[in-house]
């Protein structure tokens, strides 16, 4: 009996530190997968495409060269040839144009300020404030001077004027939608079903459905067009017409997306909480801004979040509705990669991606920081 | 009953080409060998080559796959497959344009020797600008003419007729018949319809009909005067009085015409001529056939064609200046209009790649051979849904096909005759064909005259924009190279 437990003792002894070290490794070995699958199929493309970024492809005998030219994709970007397509051309600033730009310029101080003399300041906080407003500040800058002025928007300030407008609009419209379904309404079952309908849709099909109702002279919509007397006049044609038919189309494809999440956030919510309000005599508005809206701003947060990367990858609807046209009025910055890479010009196609991809974090972490510490005091 | 003895004088012809000893003559010669053929998502090109490939997989055993992408994905996807030797399609039928780029690396296959060599395609049956401009690149043939493209004006006869009005000599004439005709009701229906209908949508074809409109003002001594460079220097044509003038005209007439002009493409346009609301339109040769389809048309025997209107003023390029034609800068102007038809696009084409293995480029070229071959080729350019345009001297003569396919004798003649006027010329405007084409015609010269239709960029805007996207094009890759791409192009040798 002696001799086996000894035995057993002893394997023990070898077994338990081999059984630590296995415990160790296993978390390691238990993500290398998910690690060795990031790094090959995104980190790897990320840098790939970075190298791609600042080359020229040529093709020589047999295959194809990659030739490093630095910088020069972004500088014809920025600063030369490719400018006025990317960036636009600005005008003379007029009178509203000043007054935006100072008002949005006051927010922004006021922000700064506030955080500046706030308790929960650091000085990595501010510096990341301070710079995150200057790059705010520009993009305001080159909206105001592009949009509201004799100029014309680049790509870049289209692709954030559908991104502010569509998520705005889709948010406000998803979340009354919402709100509307959870009432006790007839046909609130059928409704919500229906108003999913157009999420359900593939994007190139929506963006031919909105071609079609767009069309003044030949539409399905023509006799209605016909009966105001609008055929010979075509939105499509007329840059803010074109932009607004792409923006209808976004919002009414993406809207149920957030009218979804918004239900299902606010179908969870405690009753008691509403029944306590009414009790104290709180009205319908101060149920909603007090109590409804706090509670599913963490979902809020998180889908507008969503939305708001989606958006700036918009495609589909500018590539089929007009083809970024008329001129370049509706071309987003995806369509202006897309089209510069159609042509096997892959260096600046991959230098417009990287400015998007640049815009996207800049916004994605911006909107984080600014709306986070509120949901967290919200909840 | 016609159509029957059509078919059948086809299916001889056909069964005596087989019996002629060319490529594809012995039976089963090809049996298991499979050809991939990539082309554009039809219907038009993809259809006639679908249709025909069991036929052939009869006749030679080689079975054919049809592999469509769509059309803006066309010219980087052979690339990219030529350039990382993935090799995924044995042959294309692609646009000649792009040889500039496909040729110099050396993917596309020589058929000098396989077109000498083969009896039943007929070769000099094609017309010789196909022949010698689109087929060929430095001296050597590296595709198969399948479509004769260029483009013409067609007009409502009836239309014209009744009002007095002479077909359009020149493009101002052009202008006045659209002016003529906006507004009224040209088909019947008490709807307002349009003077002319133009494709101006971006990203589609738009560019061609402002460089068929250029071409009247810019060439007017021969195809080897070249329309886009100058041949000497590598110097854009895009930034002078011809080229405003041409501008001019093209903004004009983006007004005369249906609301929706500038986001329609060529389909667009051609749905509306011959559902008879145009008066006038500028288009390849697919209206023709298109016209006599009862299926879609009402304009049947009311269609006109005529040769691209010309300029009395074209540029003399010493001066740099808009001038009157004289015997000199015009030598093939007519009543003192200089014409300069526009081989637009160059005419689909089959082409091999070199990397396909020896009895899979023997069965492609026969493949490519028997959709060419008169047999083939004269019924398949007289059905409007296979994009297929005459470019034989066979399908000009040859009048059984165009009857039988519906088309009345004299509207095949009045069709036919203004393909041949075209093609005759000897000031025929050839497409750029030199590395990178799709980027300064799709990318650069389109999205500059979207740009300036849509009032985003001025005419003097347009025009130094163009010129800068090409000068900033050539620099990069290589003036002295281009300009040797450009003149070979043109067949200039010396």
């Amino acid at each position: 009996m002696h001799a086996s437990a000894r035995a057993v003792s002893a394997a023990a002894s070898w077994w338990r530190p081999m059984a630590s070290r296995l415990d160790r490794v296993a978390g390691g070995v238990f993500i290398l997968p998910a690690v060795v699958v990031i790094l090959a199929f995104s980190i790897f493309p990320l840098l790939s495409s970075l190298y791609v970024s600042l080359s020229r492809l040529g093709f020589a005998q047999g295959g194809v060269e990659l030739k490093f030219v630095g910088f020069d994709n972004y500088a014809k970007l920025l600063f030369g040839i490719d400018r006025p397509h990317f960036l636009g051309v600005t005008g003379p600033l007029t009178p509203i144009g000043i007054a935006v730009l100072l008002a949005i310029y006051g927010l922004f101080a006021l922000l700064l300020y506030r955080y500046a003399r706030g308790p929960n300041r650091t000085i990595g906080g501010l510096v990341g404030r301070v710079l995150a407003t200057a790059i705010a500040g520009t993009l305001v800058w080159l909206i105001v001077n592009t949009v509201l002025t004799s100029g014309r928007p680049g790509t870049l300030v289209v692709t954030l004027v559908y991104v502010a407008v569509d998520v705005s609009v889709q948010y406000l419209l998803g979340l009354g939608l919402a709100l509307l379904v959870v009432q006790h309404l007839p046909g609130r079952r059928f409704f919500r079903v229906v108003f999913l309908l157009p999420m359900m849709i593939t994007p190139v099909g929506v963006a031919y459905l909105f071609r079609m109702i767009v069309d003044t002279s030949k539409g399905p919509l023509y006799p209605l067009w016909a009966h105001f007397g609008l055929t010979d006049i075509s939105w499509v044609t007329n840059p803010w017409g074109a932009r607004l038919a792409v923006m209808v189309g976004d919002v009414w494809q993406w809207t149920p997306f957030i009218f979804i999440v918004l239900l299902a956030a606010i179908e969870t919510l405690p009753h008691e909480l509403v029944e306590a309000a009414v009790v104290d005599g709180a009205n319908r508005w101060q149920v909603f801004w007090r109590i409804t809206f706090p509670q599913i701003l963490p979902a809020t947060i998180t889908v507008v979040l969503i939305r708001i990367i989606e958006g700036f990858k918009i495609v589909d609807l500018p590539n089929v509705l007009t083809n970024g046209g008329p001129g370049t009025a509706t071309e987003s910055l995806t369509l202006h990669a897309y089209t510069i890479w159609r042509a096997l010009d892959i260096g600046g196609s991959a230098a417009v991606a990287y400015m998007l991809l640049i815009v996207v974090t800049f916004v994605g972490i911006s909107y984080v920081n600014l709306f986070r510490p509120r949901a967290a005091t919200a909840a | 009953m016609s159509r029957v003895l059509a078919r059948a004088v086809v299916l001889l012809v056909f069964v005596a080409a087989c019996s002629n000893g060319s490529n594809t003559s012995s039976n089963q010669s090809f049996s298991g060998t499979t050809i991939r053929v990539v082309t554009f998502t039809g219907p038009q090109i993809a259809e006639p080559l679908q249709r025909r490939a069991p036929d052939f997989e009869k006749a030679t055993g080689a079975k054919v796959q049809i592999i469509t992408v769509p059309f803006s994905d066309l010219y980087q996807k052979l690339l990219t497959d030529f350039a990382t030797k993935t090799n995924s399609y044995d042959a294309t039928v692609f646009d000649p344009q792009w040889m500039g780029d496909y040729v110099p690396p050396g993917y596309l296959e020589d058929l000098t020797d396989r077109v000498k060599n083969d009896s039943a395609l007929q070769w000099n049956d094609i017309a010789p600008f196909f022949r010698d401009f689109s087929a060929t690149f430095k001296g050597k043939v590296y595709t198969i003419p399948l479509d004769g493209d260029f483009q013409m004006v067609y007009y409502r006869k009836d239309l014209l007729q009744k009002d007095g009005l002479q077909p359009p000599a020149t493009w101002d004439d052009y202008i006045s018949i659209a002016q003529h005709f906006q507004g009224k009701d040209l088909n019947g229906d008490g709807k307002p319809d349009y003077g002319s209908c133009l494709a101006m949508k971006r990203s589609a074809q738009s560019y061609w009909a402002w460089i068929s409109i250029a071409a009247a003002y810019l060439q007017s001594q021969g195809t080897k005067q070249g329309a886009f460079f100058n041949t000497d220097n590598m110097q854009p044509l895009t930034n002078n009085p011809a080229a405003a003038a041409a501008l001019t005209v093209y903004k004009t007439l983006s007004k005369i015409g249906p609301p929706e002009q500038l986001n329609q493409d060529v389909g667009d346009s051609r749905g509306l001529f011959v559902t008879g609301r145009c008066a006038l339109s500028l288009d390849w040769g697919d209206i023709g056939p298109l016209a006599v389809d009862k299926t879609q048309s009402t304009v049947q025997d009311k269609v006109g064609a005529i040769i691209l209107p010309g300029s009395k003023k074209v540029l003399d390029r010493s001066s740099n200046q808009l001038v009157d034609c004289n015997a000199t800068l015009c030598p093939y102007a007519t009543n003192g209009v200089n014409h300069s038809p526009f081989a637009a696009f160059g005419g689909w084409s089959g082409a091999i790649n070199k990397a396909a293995s020896a009895k899979v480029k023997d069965a492609a070229f026969a493949f490519l051979s028997y959709m060419s071959q008169p047999a083939q080729s004269s019924v398949d350019v007289t059905i409007g849904k296979t994009g297929f345009n005459p470019y034989r001297t066979s399908h000009f003569n040859n009048m059984g096909p165009w009857t039988a396919s519906g088309m009345s004798e004299t509207a095949a003649n009045d069709y036919l005759g203004a393909i041949k006027s075209s093609l005759q010329s000897p000031n025929m405007v050839l497409d750029l064909r030199i590395p990178q084409t799709a980027f300064y015609q799709q990318t650069a010269l389109d999205t500059a005259l979207a740009q300036f239709l849509a009032g985003e960029i001025s005419l003097t805007q347009c025009m130094t924009q163009i010129t800068n996207q090409w000068n900033s094009k050539t620099e990069e890759i290589g003036r002295a190279s281009q300009l040797d791409a450009y003149r070979s192009s043109l067949s200039i040798t010396k």
